[in-house]
């Protein structure tokens, strides 16, 4: 492999064939008792990767964490990190670091102390441990604070100091559970972009495990969409939005207008679906190879829909009736519940481009509204 | 809460103090009297101190006590502490559930029944292997620890419950190995539930006299033992003075002990108070 | 081999108290039983041995439950329990009447108030509790300050006999377990979310029925805890109604240490203890119950 090529495709190691992945989990099985927290997954994390396990709780998203720290041992399935199998390898010789989702700090020890924990256990000189310790301190800008016991810093403080305390191992793999859960939001924000600063710098390799959409998408290179245990899917943030592969992922990431309905018939790569209670089939494109007859679901973006009060000339666009029956108002956009027939209601976000005119929006409560979209803007399901 | 309610929350408040101290301070209070006859008042004297630090069976029996109290303290709370450790952190062994009991029975076992018992096991281990050849310091003293160390894993045990794995988890991920670990994190952690076992523990033994009179042999007396074979006939002024002595040092032990708990307590939130705002 | 380190020493941790309290507190008990099964004779020890030999040198076991039956024919032992069982009843409900109050009324002060207040709870605990009963002689006694008291209020003309009877082991008993009683419903009590009382108030409950509705109902492990903790010692007790019942109060710690000490009759002392062990081994499981559920 060329340096060149290497240079042109770091961006998506995982599209490249010849790229070695750096964490392999194969087949990774974890029961306890009856109850199976990940059910035989297999996935592959490459160097300088941001990689994050979004799911809800219980997903098993922390345990497949935990598994990668070995601090709980699977039941089925490997483990390998850079060639080497973890299987019998305890914890405290693993090449990863965690940083806890409670920062886990010692109480009984100085910040300072914190920090040099791990390399005096790896019996790192005394003098490395202090220039290595300082370096770090001075990284996350804690220096100042180098003596101060954990109960004496502020959350943000503490979220800092278990980073560098994680880090100053040089650690192949970083694990982070929840990183910002513990912070309050704005704090959040500014955070997230020091992570990405400092994942960028070292070029570690990050696995982080959250339950915030937002922050997955903004952090990560790909995202894995966990639930019940195994990977509903695994692709860039654009591609867990764009292209949802279930209707899990596409309710779970954002929020989507669901129409079930039957394939109806093709016209190249656009299918026509049957939906109950709408007068005309629906306009897809579509990859997917799909069967007349078929029962599919179109999802769609609120965002990706378009909102008149007269009907829209241009043919190609899928159209639906409704009447308002809720405005949701948020300042920069608001979200409008439409009624198109007892059992099915949409909602659209339109960006508030202009000010209401007397008190009045693009539309009203109770009125006839329009919506229409392009078959491009919708994505086939299958599953 | 409505003031009749609360009027009858405090009344019981001060009736269950007033039961609580008034025999006390009472008996301090006699300790002070010349006459012969405790309960009636001959005037205030230093009299019945004077006889009880001449008395050389009060300062052997407190030595004996003190000196019993200071091992068992120190084994059961090493044996507590494992015992604790065992409990919440290895999760299931073999025979978990035997010595889940055998932790909590001692707690509420009735005395008369672990002093016999225990009597029973030294005199028929002196018949089979010649051990205990007699008995005093060291048959109580097992005595004690069997039952003290049941407390100190109990509140071991209630500390560690209340502990996540957090710590330990950090810390093995950081490249400890798991003696280690006890060593760094979780011994640390525990040492104020250990010391509050030791002095629990200690003061356990100073108190107990039944276990100590079953397990006891001819001539070493304990403290209580002393005093009980003194106060079965009646009222002694020279019990009260002891009384006097005992229950002084004990409350200013306590309330210092507390007054620097709360100081330690208090200096803390006010420095998590300063993080947060900084 | 880390993982069989780690597990050897995992294995010392447990061992360890395991094994002293297998000597220690395990097989004290099968002494007893063994003890409770044998004869009394006139000799060094004063019991039969189990494992003896017949007249053909046989090895034979003997298990006599002469004892047990002698138990249950003397109508002394069998008043005896009864009595101690009653004793230890009254004593338990009275402790948590007077003990309930006094938890709420901790919990509801103010934290500075509060800290003291367990305290002076808790102080009692720690000091001798030979000399608080001793402390109750010199209240009790003919000329004890009670009833000089009582005869200086004139009323009274002469002492009322209180030590050495009932009425003074139920003080001495309600006195010395009382702590026991208050700090495990202070405890549960802790735990009872004030936000759960205003909810019931606003409702439309008045005090007493939020009392009866939510808060006697959320306290149930606090009073099963301390009533257990009163209980079960108190039916053994031997100090209380030996110091301050006399010879008039029969409760069967001090039969057993009577039997044995005195009489030197180890059977029966024995076998008394396996009966009083019997009856308390429920009260003992139950105990053992609430504390595990309690430690999650």
């Amino acid at each position: 492999m060329t340096t060149e090529s290497h240079h042109t495709l770091s961006h998506q190691p995982w599209l490249d064939p010849e790229e070695k992945p750096f964490i392999r989990i194969q087949g990774v099985t974890k029961q306890f008792g009856a109850f199976v927290a990940v059910d035989s997954v297999d996935l592959d994390i490459y160097k300088g990767e941001l990689f994050a396990l979004l799911g809800g709780s219980g997903c098993g998203k922390t345990t497949l964490l935990r598994m990668i720290a070995g601090f709980e041992s699977p039941t089925s399935g490997r483990i390998v990190i850079d060639g080497e199998d973890m299987q019998d390898v305890p914890p405290y010789e693993r090449p990863v670091n965690m940083m806890f989702q409670s920062y886990a700090l010692f109480p009984h020890m100085t910040v300072e102390q914190n920090v040099a924990y791990g390399l005096k256990r790896d019996g790192v000189a005394r003098e490395e441990i202090r220039t290595r310790v300082d370096a770090m301190l001075e990284m996350v800008e804690l220096a100042a604070f180098r003596k101060r016991k954990p109960h004496q810093l502020s959350g943000g403080q503490k979220q800092r100091v278990a980073l560098a305390r994680s880090l100053v191992k040089n650690p192949k793999v970083l694990l982070l559970d929840e990183p910002l859960g513990a912070l309050d939001k704005r704090l959040r924000e500014q955070t997230q972009y020091e992570l990405m600063n400092i994942q960028d710098q070292l070029g570690v390799t990050f696995i982080v495990v959250t339950h915030d959409q937002e922050e997955a998408m903004t952090l990560s290179t790909r995202i894995a969409v966990m639930d019940h245990g195994w990977f509903q899917q695994i692709g860039t943030p654009t591609e867990i939005y764009e292209f949802p592969e279930s209707r899990f992922v596409a309710d779970f990431i954002g929020s989507a207008n669901m129409f079930e309905g039957r394939v109806a018939g093709h016209d190249g790569d656009v299918a026509s679906i049957d939906v109950e209670g709408l007068p005309e089939p629906l306009k897809a494109e579509h990859t997917a190879s799909l069967r007349e007859g078929m029962q599919v679901w179109l999802a769609v973006r609120p965002e990706k829909m378009r909102i008149a009060t007269e009907p829209f000339d241009d043919s190609s666009l899928n159209s639906i009736r409704g009447s308002v029956e809720d405005i949701g108002y948020y300042g920069d956009s608001s979200t409008y519940r439409i009624r198109v027939n007892p059992g099915m209601r949409l909602e659209i976000t339109h960006p508030n481009l202009r000010r209401p005119r007397d008190g009045r929006h693009v539309a009203d409560w109770d009125e006839t509204v329009y919506i229409g979209w392009v078959p491009e803007a919708g994505v086939v399901l299958t599953r | 809460m409505s003031p009749k309610r609360s009027r009858f929350l405090f009344s019981s408040l001060c009736f269950g103090l007033a039961f609580l101290y008034i025999p006390m301070v009472l008996l301090i209070f006699y300790s002070f009297n010349h006459s012969r006859i405790v309960p009636i008042w001959g005037g205030f004297s230093l009299r019945w101190y004077k006889v009880l630090f001449q008395s050389e069976d009060v300062w052997a029996a407190t030595a004996l006590s003190f000196k019993i109290a200071f091992v068992n303290a120190s084994f059961a709370m090493a044996l507590g502490t494992l015992a604790g450790l065992a409990l919440v952190r290895f999760g299931r062994f073999r025979g978990r559930t035997l010595f889940t009991g055998m932790i909590t029975a001692p707690l509420v076992m009735p005395e008369v029944i672990t002093g016999l018992s225990l009597l029973l096991l030294f005199i028929g281990l002196q018949g089979l292997i010649g051990w205990p050849a007699e008995r005093g310091f060291t048959t109580i003293t097992i005595a004690h620890i069997t039952f003290s160390m049941a407390y100190v894993a109990v509140i071991v045990q209630s500390r560690l419950t209340g502990m996540s794995e957090d710590l330990e988890e950090a810390a093995s991920d950081l490249g400890a190995r798991p003696f280690r670990v006890l060593l760094d994190i979780t011994l640390p952690r525990l040492a104020p539930g250990m010391l509050a076992g030791w002095l629990l523990a200690f003061t356990l033994s100073l108190d107990d006299l039944v276990i100590a009179s079953f397990t006891t042999g001819p001539g070493s007396n304990t403290l209580p033992i002393l005093i009980y074979s003194r106060i079965r006939l009646g009222l002694r002024p020279d019990i009260n003075a002891l009384a006097t002595i005992i229950i002084l040092a004990i409350t200013t032990g306590v309330i210092i002990f507390g007054w620097i708990m709360l100081r330690q307590q208090r200096q803390r939130e006010r420095e998590m108070q300063q993080a947060a705002l900084s | 081999m880390v993982e069989r380190l780690q597990a050897s020493w995992k294995l010392l941790v447990v061992l360890v108290p395991y094994i002293w309290l297998l000597i220690f507190f395990l097989a004290p008990f099968f002494m007893v039983l063994k003890i409770s099964l044998a004869e009394l004779r006139i000799a060094s020890p004063p019991f039969t041995p189990m494992f003896g030999t017949d007249e053909a040198g046989a090895t034979i076991i003997r298990l006599l439950f002469d004892n047990f039956r002698y138990l249950w024919e003397d109508s002394l032992y069998l008043n005896t329990y009864l009595n101690s069982l009653k004793i230890s009843t009254s004593s338990t409900i009275l402790c948590l009447l007077i003990g309930y109050p006094i938890a709420y009324a901790i919990v509801r002060s103010t934290p500075t108030v509060r800290n003291i207040l367990l305290l002076l709870i808790i102080l009692p605990f720690w000091t001798s509790f030979l000399l608080r009963v001793y402390a109750w002689m010199g209240l009790l006694a003919d000329q004890g300050t009670i009833n000089d008291l009582l005869i200086w209020l004139g009323i009274v003309d002469s002492p009322v006999r209180m030590l050495y009877t009932e009425f003074a082991v139920y003080v001495g008993i309600v006195y010395t377990y009382l702590p026991f009683m208050i700090l495990p419903l202070y405890a549960n009590m802790e735990k009872l979310d004030i936000s759960l009382l205003e909810a019931a108030s606003d409702l439309g409950a008045r005090p007493v029925t939020t009392f009866l509705t939510v808060v006697l109902p959320l306290t149930v492990p606090g009073i099963v805890a301390g009533s257990l903790l009163v209980f079960i010692p108190a039916t053994g007790e031997y100090v209380i109604p030996d110091l301050l019942g006399g010879g008039n109060v029969l409760m069967i710690g001090r039969v057993l240490y009577n039997e044995f000490n005195a009489n030197t009759d180890w059977p029966v002392a024995s076998a008394v203890a396996i009966v009083l062990l019997l009856l308390l081994v429920l009260p003992m499981m139950l105990y053992q119950h609430f504390q595990s559920k309690a430690a999650g």
